[in-house]
């Protein structure tokens, strides 16, 4: 299909030439091409691995892959359906091959460049050239995996990657690379293999805490040889017959070293895609690495002609990425297609009052609400497909104060009334935004808003909104302006109005600090207010030459004001528990506030006297800051709801996780055992419910979310992909299938029908061989039984409590 | 905050049952029947009932320990009401029976009762203290690490006794072979760890050698073969190097040895904790029959 064009710029390489370069046959590229060759366009594929789709490839063998969100239709010439990997890449892999798609392997693209005559110029890593008209991006957030860069870095053995370490044994293996990949793979190896690792630096440190140890030990012991300060220089095949089959030439700080082996697996991670994307001439909107560049509703770059596709464009779901390819294609053919996702956007909007089109109620809103005029019409759809049109009759609440729900709301229509106090109501109108504090806090809703009327509003869930404020500044930049307004207002000058305070609010600024950075110190002379916004504070005293805490500060309130009332210096150390981030109001700015407003400042020393009480008492008892140290130190902080046995009462029964794995499916969703203790005060491997959950990071469904109560607990839509099991540092999420049923009580107890209560079941690994989808599971609280937590209800003993870090005081002084 | 089954609820079932002992006596006390106390009066059938009621609610006990989605109550609150109802039977059931004793399935039923009661005192003290000892034995490391910590050490201590002499080897392998763990009910509660005292006088030998090397050669070598193998050794014709290796050896054979001894007090406290429930669960269903036994002889044979 392509034509040829002799001695193009360079001159050097013919080049061919299409009008549609697809980059990278991912389910976006691929669904690409597919419609491209089916409708008859001259176009060329080009991947960079000797097969289609190197992500899901990489899947381990026999993945169950979901093709979530369900609602949405699939429009390609290739088919998609729920199934296991291997079903999946032999329908696609027929597909491509009965539609003729033009695809290349082994060509990675290493440059593209535009032309002064028009065409992009796009240039292989292997010398390859073409030209084509336009570009469709499709290479997706893996990135290019780094190769050793050295002579012999595509021998066959010389691998990039490893499935299944049990593959290979007895075999002399050399693992490349430092960081947690190249450990884990060179400890499992080690097991069967005679395993050396290439370390170019002196020590381990860029890997987990856990995975060092692990390679320092195994080092220690010899079962693995560790090369430090060594890089290598060649690899050479050995002629048949030799022992060994490959020769690696080391350099290190001792001079040449050689290695026979058999295998060379190098972990080098990959090089993040954006770099690329940028020498492309794409502009992403800031340094954020979550950020995605902003494309056209037709998936148009800034780059003319330049398009992009899939989760590169911020769309991770397969099947998203499959309907793209396709209508970006259409889109270059100049034919009109409606997106895909039209009719989901028109059953959203029909309850809008005035309903006529989806472009019209789009303009609507982007009309009225001023927070997403910013964001492109793409965007906006997107926003929308995630989010929900809402139109609660006049005096329905829409959220109570206290829930611990995190979605943001605008209000497109009609107003709302925020109630701060029994007695005061705040109104906000068309155009403005409430919800914005749970969401950036990650705490409980401060008040309770009630609709009025005609009131339209689309609630956002977190993930979105999320993405949108790290995707476009502008938006950031006002929510948090309206959050620092409410913040001060909420909790200093409840009765003043936004436009009274605006001078402290211009002088207020953001201040974020790392886990167990110094907000102040205790003796230094006090400037400001802080206003903690997200994460916690933990204040602390020296006490005879030691820290003792003395208190925990969350989300929500503030600490150093009687600094700025009298006291001029530093009472006590404050110290960022968690990642933290605070609104600091200026001294001057708040002395203002309180000299305008006497209330405050009697309310400021009412809670002043408290809080000396309170840390009175704890500094009269030497071991109780010690115990919330403890806590802290294991990422407490952060917890909303955290579990902890007191190792005095426990009898080590295990029936917490017995209970826990009856009521949920066959799963103990805590390790009881795991975990450190202090004073007997242990703390478990179980879910504390964070603030901010690591988890929710990057869950390619948005299948994990909060419930009202609090509970952070993973949806149905769960696609298995074990990304919040990686992201969680505190490893409570597992992936698990589900095991068989178990018999009733008097049917195992009078007849031995399978495994009793509180037995594991029976293998149900065999059991569902094959076709085992397994999904991750976590605590979520039961908070679908009533009554509680399973596991506090069912210890015997009493030894085994949830309680949230505002308890931490009163919990450390009740163990003296 | 945390709060003890025995502290449930400000001691609530304590209170019911002081009340239930308390109402028992004073009817007892006042009660005047005709002839000498027994089950046959009026009160003697109250209370036999009473009794009765509660020893099958008790029993239930472990039903609801298995439902785990059950909602009545908390298992502490459960277990608390079972220890406190529990141990009022003692009074009911003596109090019902008159005081009256006999070679007859009646009193059976209450030599079991009070056994299954007595060994549930043990379960209750073995709960109160074992724990706090457990903790302070394990020392923050699990017993799995514990185990593995042992497994490596192993390995350690033959690769480092392979490059010293065959003999050596030999020996250490064999005190590897012999390391067992748990074992019989006997070798779980006794926690059996002989070694110990050899590996003191060791630890003595080593000194003695470094002081005044042949000295040692005399000490018997009849009991701990490895140490006082490796000792001799170290003390008769290992060199600097080898000397070393053998003293690196000696202090993992003594980290392995106290890991191995906290692992069995470890599964010693454990064992414990359980034991008492293989008397007690047993007793129970043997109780359970000689009660409706008890039952069926008044009711068709008095």
């Amino acid at each position: 299909m392509g034509y040829t064009v002799a001695g193009i710029s360079r001159g050097l390489e013919v080049a061919e030439r299409y009008k549609i370069a697809i980059v990278g046959s991912g389910p976006g590229g691929k669904s690409a091409a597919a419609r491209a060759a089916e409708s008859g366009v001259s176009h060329v594929l080009l991947e960079a691995a000797p097969h289609l789709s190197n992500t899901i490839y990489r899947y381990q063998k026999g993945k169950h892959v979901m093709d979530e969100p369900g609602i949405l239709p699939l429009r390609s010439p290739l088919p998609f359906k729920a199934g296991s990997r291997e079903v999946i890449l032999k329908a696609w892999d027929d597909g491509v091959a009965r539609l003729k798609v033009n695809v290349k392997f082994g060509h990675e693209v290493s440059k593209i460049r535009k032309t002064e005559a028009g065409p992009f110029e796009i240039a292989c890593a292997n010398g390859a050239q073409f030209l084509a008209d336009y570009v469709v991006l499709g290479i997706g957030l893996q990135g290019n995996l780094r190769k050793l860069g050295v002579p012999g870095e595509d021998l066959p053995h010389v691998q990039y990657q490893l499935d299944d370490p049990g593959e290979y044994s007895g075999e002399t293996i050399v693992v490349v690379g430092a960081g947690d990949a190249a450990i884990e793979n060179a400890v499992a190896l080690s097991k069967q293999n005679n395993v050396i690792i290439i370390n170019r630096k002196d020590e381990f440190s860029r890997a987990k805490k856990g995975n060092e140890q692990a390679i320092l030990k195994a080092i220690e012991d010899g079962s693995i040889e560790c090369y430090y300060n060594a890089s290598p220089e060649k690899v050479t095949a050995l002629p048949d017959g030799s022992r060994k089959r490959m020769r690696m030439v080391l350099a290190t700080d001792k001079g040449k070293a050689q290695i026979l082996c058999d295998r060379v697996i190098a972990r080098l991670g990959a090089t993040a895609p954006r770099a690329f994307v940028e020498a492309c001439g794409i502009a992403f909107p800031n340094k954020d690495p979550a950020s995605v560049p902003a494309i056209s509703p037709q998936y148009e770059s800034n780059v003319k002609g330049m398009y992009i596709v899939g989760a590169l464009g911020g769309y991770p779901l397969i099947k998203q990425a499959m309907n793209q390819g396709y209508e970006v294609v259409e889109y270059i053919e100049g034919r009109k297609v409606e997106p895909a996702d039209e009719p989901l956007l028109r059953d959203k909007f029909k309850s809008m009052p005035g309903f006529t089109s989806v472009t019209a109620a789009l303009e609507k809103i982007q009309k009225n609400v001023r927070l997403l005029s910013h964001i492109t019409p793409l965007q906006l759809r997107e926003f929308m497909l995630d989010s929900d049109i809402r139109t609660p009759a006049p005096g329905e609440a829409i959220f109570q104060r206290n829930d611990y729900t995190n979605t943001f709301y605008s209000i497109v229509e009609g107003e709302v009334q925020v109630q701060v106090d029994a007695d005061r109501r705040i109104t906000l109108r068309r155009g403005e935004f409430f919800g914005e504090m749970s969401l950036i806090s990650g705490r409980r809703r401060s008040a309770t808003v009630v609709a009025g009327n005609g009131c339209v509003l689309v609630e956002t869930p977190r993930r979105s909104m999320n993405k949108l404020i790290a995707s476009v500044e502008a938006v950031k930049r006002e929510i948090d302006k309206v959050f620092i307004g409410r913040a001060i207002l909420s909790r200093f000058s409840p009765e003043s109005t936004l436009e009274q305070i605006a001078d402290v609010v211009e002088s207020a600024k953001i201040e974020r600090f790392k886990a167990g950075d110094t907000v102040f110190s205790e003796g230094e002379v006090g400037d400001s207010l802080h206003l903690v916004r997200v994460g916690s504070l933990t204040i602390s005293r020296n006490i005879g030459g030691k820290e003792v805490v003395l208190s925990y500060v969350p989300a929500g309130n503030y600490v150093g004001e009687m600094a700025l009332l009298g006291e001029s210096k530093r009472s006590a150390t404050a110290r960022a528990a968690i990642a933290t981030e605070t609104v600091r109001l200026d001294g001057e700015a708040f002395k203002k506030l309180v000299t305008r407003n006497p209330v405050l400042k009697l309310r400021l020393q009412a809670e002043y006297r408290q809080r000396t009480a309170a840390n009175l008492q704890m500094q009269a008892m030497p071991s109780g800051g010690d115990i919330i140290s403890f806590l802290i130190a294991q990422g407490a902080g952060e917890a909303t709801d955290i579990l902890l046995i007191d190792e005095s009462l426990c009898v080590r029964c295990d029936n917490c996780e017995k209970a826990c794995a009856e009521t949920h499916g066959g799963t103990s969703r805590l390790d009881r055992e795991a975990g450190p203790t202090f004073a007997e005060v242990h703390v478990p491997t179980s879910c504390r419910h964070c603030e901010h959950p690591h988890c929710m990071k990057d869950c390619p469904p948005d299948a994990i979310h909060r419930a009202p109560n609090g509970e952070v607990f993973i949806a149905d839509n769960c696609i298995g992909c074990g990304n919040c099991e990686r992201n969680c540092p505190y490893g409570v999420i597992h992936m698990a299938s589900k095991p068989p049923k178990k018999p009733g009580l008097l049917s195992w107890l009078l007849f031995g029908a399978g495994s009793g209560p509180g037995e594991a079941p029976y293998d149900p690994e065999k059991k569902k061989e094959g076709a085992s989808e397994k999904k991750a599971v976590k605590c979520d609280m039961c908070k679908d039984l009533k009554g509680g937590p399973a596991c506090v209800r069912a210890c015997p003993t009493g030894a085994a409590i949830r309680i949230s870090p505002e308890q931490f005081p009163a919990y450390a002084q009740s163990r003296r | 905050m945390h709060d003890s089954f025995l502290t449930h609820a400000r001691k609530r079932w304590l209170w019911v049952a002081l009340v239930l002992l308390a109402g028992s006596l004073v009817a007892y006390v006042w009660h005047d029947p005709i002839g000498p106390p027994n089950g046959g009066t009026w009160l003697g059938y109250t209370l036999g009932t009473i009794g009765a009621l509660l020893i099958f609610w008790l029993t239930s006990f472990g039903l609801r320990k298995r439902t785990y989605a059950n909602r009545v109550g908390s298992l502490r609150g459960w277990l608390s009401a079972h220890v406190y109802l529990g141990t009022s039977l003692i009074l009911i059931a003596l109090l019902h029976s008159g005081f009256q004793f006999g070679w007859n399935v009646h009193t059976l039923a209450l030599v079991l009762m009070l056994a299954v009661i007595f060994s549930g005192f043990f379960g209750v003290y073995a709960y109160l203290r074992y724990p706090s000892l457990m903790t302070r034995n394990r020392d923050s490391a699990t017993r799995q690490a514990m185990l593995d910590e042992i497994a490596d050490i192993d390995q350690n201590a033959l690769a480092l006794a392979d490059g010293i002499d065959p003999k050596i080897h030999a020996i250490v392998l064999r005190s590897i072979e012999n390391t067992r763990l748990g074992g019989g009910v006997w070798s779980l509660l006794n926690a059996k760890d002989s070694s110990d005292l050899a590996l003191a006088k060791a630890r003595q030998m080593l000194d003695a050698k470094e002081k005044a090397g042949d000295e040692a050669k005399k000490v018997s070598t009849r009991e701990m073969p490895t140490m006082f193998a490796m000792v001799d050794f170290l003390a008769g014709h290992a060199d600097d190097k080898q000397g070393e290796a053998l003293r690196k050896l000696i202090d993992l054979l003594s980290r392995k040895k106290s890991l191995a001894s906290r692992v069995a007090k470890d599964i010693q406290l454990q064992s414990l904790m359980e034991i008492w429930l293989y008397v007690h669960v047993p007793l129970t269903f043997a109780l359970l029959a000689a009660l409706v036994a008890h039952i069926i002889v008044v009711f068709f044979y008095w």
